[in-house]
């Protein structure tokens, strides 16, 4: 009983993460269509930027708080200054990008060295059965909720989410009506680029923070968006659970390396039924 | 400007020719005034994290010998080179060294895989290479010399003492490749001699940054001791979620990479301390040779320096043994470079003296078992002294049986 608890847990646990890291690209790269090679690295900010806020005297907290704000200060610099200039050139997007990934690497090991002081992962951790489970966890999935309800909502519900999917659909119309596109295209990408600081604001008390941090995710997210498909918002999360699913269940049975090895086999299938991602069929939305 | 297409191009040529001249003309020039000596490692990508400290010892090594007089007379020249982490690079890089900078001798590789991208290159290229870094034991090449700390040295001394000082029952998680499985089998050999069971054993991908199902089946296996075999920065997660998940205090962990990427610098205090691992060199040790190298260290690379790693001194180590060989050798020339190599040389390290055994091209070392601290250091709890490579010792003689490039792998 107590295993089968913390087993489901697990799973949730994993899918969670997976939405979390992904949602900043399924912006990005899902709805603006950028494929952005460095979104790795502003994962890694967002890391360093909790890693900075604790080691001048904050706590993590503030520090979470604060990589949403700094990265996405920072996304609005690298749209201004490249991204803007290589809209729909899909091809110069990814070679800038790659780019400006091992650039933020360099710069980062440059000032604070390939090894850096870590964060301990905070609150305690509560006993379930024989097993226990980081209350640290709970707040993970708490984050992936809240920023699903966020992303949704400012999409949804709000009049820059309204002309933000304008245009994306058709930035020629929407500037006959007396809206810059460009303005909208830089509040887009700098919220892809928070969403990306919050994810790793938040694994980095989960992990070790070193400038090559996001590599570990960046291969996974990818997958997730392009499985997800067109709807992002939902799609992403779908495609976050079904592969989040596979990959917990598939560890737990057996180890991460078959995880990972059924997660990739899976996504691989999936797209060769569904070339769309799973959300290829669905009625057009955010 | 009246310029046509040729005219840029004919420009271009003049130009390209004269600095290849120039170019040319330097290196032959240099040559004859000093020694190229090659160093490959990896300043970027995810294994800098061990190879940072690695590239500075390096430099420093070279220097010391330079500064000491050089060899046969005439100063190192070092040509280092950066490979990013990528095991093709290595070995295109090594052909390099050797093959278009010539190279006296080679050093480097980090992980497991990198040496045996790098070993059949030098076996082509006949070029002898030190491979200076902790690994699992049972190389045995005519040209190589592995200076770093195997098995039998580590876990040989390692394993009976965890056993006896937290019980039989052990769980292992090794890295998901070469190093990392052969490893794992040589845990099986010492712990079968201690009396010991293996519970499970795990091996994790290098990119797994999320241990939470390892965690939970070792929650259910309950072991006496975890034996970490863990490599590289995604791995450093594992304590951290081990100890977030309060297993920590409960199952002891015991590691033989533990800290060569400094990951006790990279985790809290809280999360570390108390984690026990084996090594021949800890910045903390007492000796006078040590005391002075760490003074010396901290001045050329800042009292910041955030912890001088075993593999830094092992590359130390291995770059003052190739000196001490040519210059008894007195002659570069490779058999006779060799054949000094193998008189059985000893050099005062840092570590305390270390003994090059001729027959297996190993280095007999003095290890200390440590504790990870409160302060990101270690505590030194007991020392074993001369410990010999018997892993590779007792299936290696290069002085019988000369004509040998292969690596030896347990067997049960």
């Amino acid at each position: 009983m107590d295993l089968l608890a913390v087993t489901a847990f697990g799973i949730v646990y994993g899918v969670a993460t997976l939405v979390l890291l992904a949602l900043g690209l399924a912006v990005i790269f899902g709805m603006m269509g950028v494929i952005n090679l460095a979104q790795a690295e502003f994962l890694m900010l967002g890391a360093y930027t909790v890693l900075l806020a604790s080691s001048h005297g904050a706590s993590v907290w503030v520090g979470i708080a604060l990589a949403p704000i700094v990265v996405g200060l920072v996304g609005i610099v690298i749209e201004r200054t490249i991204i803007q200039f290589l809209y729909g050139r899909m091809l110069d997007t990814m070679l800038a990008t790659w780019g400006l990934s091992l650039a933020l690497v360099g710069i980062v090991t440059l000032l604070f060295g390939p090894t850096t002081e870590g964060i301990a992962t905070p609150l305690g951790y509560m006993a379930i059965g024989r097993y226990s489970i980081a209350h640290y966890q709970l707040f993970v999935v708490a984050v992936a909720l809240g920023s699903l309800a966020l992303t949704w909502g400012l999409f949804n519900r709000t009049r820059f989410g309204l002309v933000a999917r304008a245009t994306m659909q058709n930035a020629g119309m929407v500037a006959g009506l007396g809206v810059n596109p460009s303005r909208i295209y830089m509040g887009t990408f700098a919220f892809g680029s928070a969403l990306a600081g919050l994810g790793g604001a938040v694994m980095a008390p989960l992990t070790g923070v070193v400038p090559t941090f996001g590599l570990a995710f960046i291969a996974k997210i990818f997958i997730t968006v392009i499985v997800g498909g067109p709807v992002i918002l939902l799609g992403t999360t779908t495609a976050g659970g079904v592969l989040g699913l596979v990959e917990s269940a598939v560890s737990y049975a057996s180890t991460p390396i078959y995880g990972q090895v059924a997660m990739l086999v899976f996504a691989i299938v999936l797209l060769r039924l569904l070339p769309q991602g799973l959300s290829g069929f669905w009625r057009r939305g955010v | 400007m009246d310029m046509t297409r040729r005219d840029v191009l004919r420009s271009l040529c003049v130009a390209m020719g004269t600095t290849a001249g120039v170019a040319l003309g330097s290196r032959r020039a240099s040559a004859q005034a000093d020694i190229p000596v090659g160093s490959l490692l990896d300043g970027t990508g995810p294994i800098n994290i061990y190879g940072r400290p690695m590239i500075d010892s390096t430099r420093f090594a070279v220097d010391d010998v330079n500064a000491s007089g050089g060899v046969l007379g005439k100063k190192l020249r070092l040509v280092q080179i950066d490979a990013q982490s990528d095991n093709q690079l290595y070995a295109q890089y090594a052909t390099k060294l050797l093959v278009e900078d010539k190279v006296a001798i080679l050093m480097g590789g980090i992980t497991s895989a990198s040496r045996e991208a790098v070993r059949p290159v030098v076996d082509k290229y006949k070029q002898v290479y030190f491979y200076n870094e902790q690994y699992e034991g049972g190389v045995c090449d005519k040209l190589v010399f592995c200076t770093g700390v195997t098995p039998a040295q580590q876990l040989g001394t390692l394993i009976p003492w965890a056993a006896k000082e937290y019980g039989k029952k052990f769980y292992t998680l090794a890295a998901d490749y070469n190093y990392g499985h052969i490893s794992a089998d040589w845990v099986k050999v010492f712990l079968q001699k201690a009396g010991g069971t293996l519970l499970n054993q795990e091996f994790i991908p290098l990119d797994v940054v999320n241990f939470d199902s390892v965690i939970k089946r070792i929650e259910g296996a309950k072991p006496d001791v975890v034996m970490s075999l863990l490599v590289g920065g995604n791995h450093i997660a594992f304590y951290r979620q081990f100890a977030a998940t309060g297993l920590k205090g409960k199952i002891p962990i015991v590691s033989a990479t533990f800290g060569l990427g400094n990951e006790q610098v990279v985790l809290a205090p809280e999360e570390a301390e108390g984690l026990v691992v084996i090594y021949p060199y800890f910045q903390e040790l007492e000796n006078a040779t040590n005391k002075e190298w760490v003074q010396r260290w901290r001045k050329r690379f800042g009292n910041d320096y955030a912890y001088i790693t075993d593999s830094a001194c092992t590359v130390w180590n291995g770059w003052h043994l190739w000196a001490m060989a040519v210059n008894k050798a007195g002659s570069l020339e490779r058999d006779a470079v060799i054949k000094a190599l193998e008189s059985g040389l000893t050099f005062k390290s840092p570590e305390g003296e270390v003994k090059l055994d001729p027959a297996s091209h190993h280095v007999v070392h003095t290890v200390h078992l440590a504790k990870v601290n409160k302060t990101r250091g270690f505590s030194i709890i007991k020392t074993f002294p001369n410990v010999p490579p018997t892993d590779t010792m007792q299936v290696c003689d290069l002085i019988k049986n000369p004509n040998q490039a292969t690596q030896y792998t347990p067997k049960f």
